[in-house]
């Protein structure tokens, strides 16, 4: 499993990066939406991936029996998946505003405050 | 318990919410703006008095036990930032009943504004670097926001820069904070110190390091990562680009600070070079682009690039006195940075405009305007007996006795560099005439150009500025005292161990001896028990 989610994540995130060099400010917004996921699988798949043993401690009990999965990352992906999903509507409506006063749906025509 | 620790995070978001709660009431809002604030300022007052005499104060959210929880962490460097923020966040409150429009208010501003005072305190109290990622997002969310308040051309251009490369910076921090927990298992910033030590791929410490070099960089704005700064700082309204020059960039600078004293301090090596002339670089081009500027804001704005170089480079040479004098450099350039475009708000309210060619005359109309300003100009450039120039001498001092005379020398030219550009701001707004063109000052501002109208906000501009300079001035004054502490800071972080103590609750020795026998065991979680080989 490991290798391909590595294979996965690699590609999210030259898509992503490939889609930022674009000119495009809609294809910025995928980008950005990619390059997030792509974080989120990292975390996911680099913290180990276990399978089919939920982090439940058995009644009676103190810890675990045997091997059971990481609930950290997951709580970790959880929260990074709600910011990003935030932020993302920012920047949704942010280019929708730039289009709006720019009339342009391209990089290259905002330049005005560039030095 | 130690309810000080957290209060300077939970008081801003309170008045946040508090003033949401009054989103329709522009008096209350500006009622809670500058009430939450002065309760936020005596908060870390507080906080750095108990500071001074303890060292250390932890408090572990909702009583978990130090690796598993969430760890609030004051040390000395955390508890000066934390003032700073009180400090600048009041001087804010109160300038921007004067300068925030009502447009801008309708909209949120002050509930936007005490949400990002909570992220800049969380961000410099926090002892879990995943928590710290959390922190950074609130801010910047706020930051966002705030930048494209009003919705012009200008600002939507620089926010989608602002924007881009913040979102990059954050998702480089959280990868590598993802590859960080795949290492080590663990998020606890003093737990992480501990175990990185004992990661058997050397290489793979060094990849992370250089990521959060990367992401920490760009938020700092440090070459070559700073060019969404002077694209977007000039563009908001004028109290906002102040809160951003004053605190924003110095959030990363301070994460840098934490990161490469307390995680990375073994595998600096190689990465000290890169971090010494990414400084040299940074201060270079920070202050060759002012000069090619006429624009009061946006050679502000390439100063704050060549600032932050000084303050890595008290990083990067490593010596407690350096990393004393880089902390210097931030505390002194919070306050001067910030009441420098505070100044220039003023001068756009008095002129109509922030192009130094149209500009004059105001050493003549407003004498202790231009006091203000030669006082804060004159500190950022390092003359003494000004704030900048201890700032700077301890620097230029720790480089001295690390035997990096190229580095200083540039330091130094720097400093002259930064006069020059001053002295130009001088000489086009304070000095020369009023170009004849310009005579009638353009009526942009909301309550006339002169007489009683305008005089009860003009106050409210005053004061901060005033304070700000008295600040500056102080801070030279009672260098010693104050260095005094910055020593502390220096020690602090070059031995994390105390640190490290404070958080875990054990002597570090004792703990690193019980990681290495691998006798270290969780009952509670098996979070930090599963460690990848």
């Amino acid at each position: 499993m490991e290798p391909l989610m590595a294979l996965a994540i690699g590609l999210l995130y030259a898509t992503a990066i490939f889609m930022m060099l674009r000119r495009s400010i809609v294809k910025l917004v995928i980008g950005l939406l990619l390059l997030s996921n792509a974080a989120n699988l990292l975390i996911f798949t680099t913290a180990g991936m276990t399978r089919g043993a939920p982090p439940l401690i058995p009644e009676g009990m103190l810890q675990p029996v045997g091997e059971v999965a990481d609930p950290l990352p997951q709580a970790v992906v959880l929260t990074a998946i709600v910011i990003a999903f935030g932020v993302l509507a920012f920047a949704v409506v942010l280019i929708r505003r730039a289009y709006e006063v720019v009339k342009a749906d391209d990089l290259d025509k905002m330049k005005d405050t560039d030095t | 318990m130690r309810p000080e620790v957290a209060l300077p995070i939970l008081l801003p978001l309170l008045s946040g919410a508090v003033s949401l709660l009054f989103w329709r009431s522009r008096p209350m809002q500006r009622f809670v703006a500058v009430a939450g604030n002065i309760a936020l300022l005596i908060a870390s007052l507080w906080l750095f008095v108990a500071t001074l005499s303890d060292g250390y104060i932890t408090m572990q959210m909702g009583s978990w036990p130090a690796p598993f929880g969430i760890t609030l962490i004051a040390d000395m460097l955390s508890a000066v930032m934390i003032l700073m923020t009180g400090i600048i966040g009041l001087a804010m409150g109160i300038y921007s009943l004067a300068t925030t429009g009502r447009g801008h208010e309708k909209f949120g501003y002050y509930p936007l504004m005490h949400l990002l005072l909570a992220g800049v305190a969380g961000a410099f109290l926090t002892g879990d670097i995943f928590n710290l990622y959390v922190w950074f997002e609130v801010m910047l969310v706020a930051s966002f926001a705030l930048l494209i308040l009003g919705g012009e051309r200008a600002q939507m251009e620089g926010a989608i820069k602002y924007v881009t490369l913040n979102l990059l910076a954050s998702v480089i921090f959280l990868s590598a904070v993802g590859l960080l927990y795949g290492t080590v298992g663990t998020l606890n910033m003093a737990d992480i110190a501990l175990r990185i030590d004992m990661v058997e791929h050397a290489g793979m410490v060094e990849v992370l390091a250089v990521m959060f070099m990367v992401a920490f960089g760009i938020k700092a704005a440090a070459f070559p990562l700073f060019f969404w700064l002077p694209a977007s700082y000039h563009t908001p309204p004028v109290a906002v680009s102040a809160l951003f020059a004053g605190l924003l960039t110095k959030v990363g600078v301070y994460a840098l600070f934490r990161v490469f004293t307390l995680i990375f301090d073994q595998t600096m090596g190689y990465l000290q070079d890169i971090m010494l002339w990414g400084a040299v670089l940074t201060m270079v081009t920070g202050v060759l682009g002012a000069a090619a500027q006429y624009e009061f804001r946006r050679i502000l704005s390439f100063h704050i690039v060549s600032q932050i170089g000084y303050m890595i480079l008290g990083l990067a040479l490593y010596t407690p006195l350096a990393i004393a004098g880089g902390v210097f450099a931030i505390m002194h350039n919070i306050v001067v940075k910030t009441n420098l475009f505070l100044i220039s708000g003023i001068t756009h309210r008095l002129q109509g405009t922030y192009q130094l060619k149209k500009m004059g005359g105001l050493y003549k109309e407003r004498p202790w305007l231009a006091v203000a300003f030669f006082i804060s100009a004159f500190s950022l450039a390092g003359v003494p007996p000004l704030s900048g120039f201890f700032a700077k001498f301890v620097i230029v001092r720790a480089g001295i006795e690390a035997e990096a005379y190229v580095v200083t020398g540039i330091a130094l030219a720097v400093g002259l560099m930064t006069l020059y550009s001053m002295v130009k701001i001088w000489n086009e707004v304070f000095w020369k005439a009023l170009p004849e063109q310009n005579h009638v000052p353009v009526a942009t501002t909301p309550s006339g150009d002169d007489g009683r109208l305008i005089k009860p906000s003009l106050w409210m501009m005053y004061l901060p500025v005033v304070v700000l300079a008295l600040f500056s001035v102080l801070i030279g004054i009672f260098a010693e005292p104050i260095m005094l502490v910055m020593n502390t800071i220096g020690d602090q972080l070059f031995e994390p161990e105390g640190y490290i103590e404070a958080v875990l609750g054990v002597a570090a020795n004792a703990q690193e001896s019980l990681l290495e026998a691998n006798e270290f065991q969780p009952e509670t979680g098996t979070a930090a028990g599963e460690e990848t080989p």
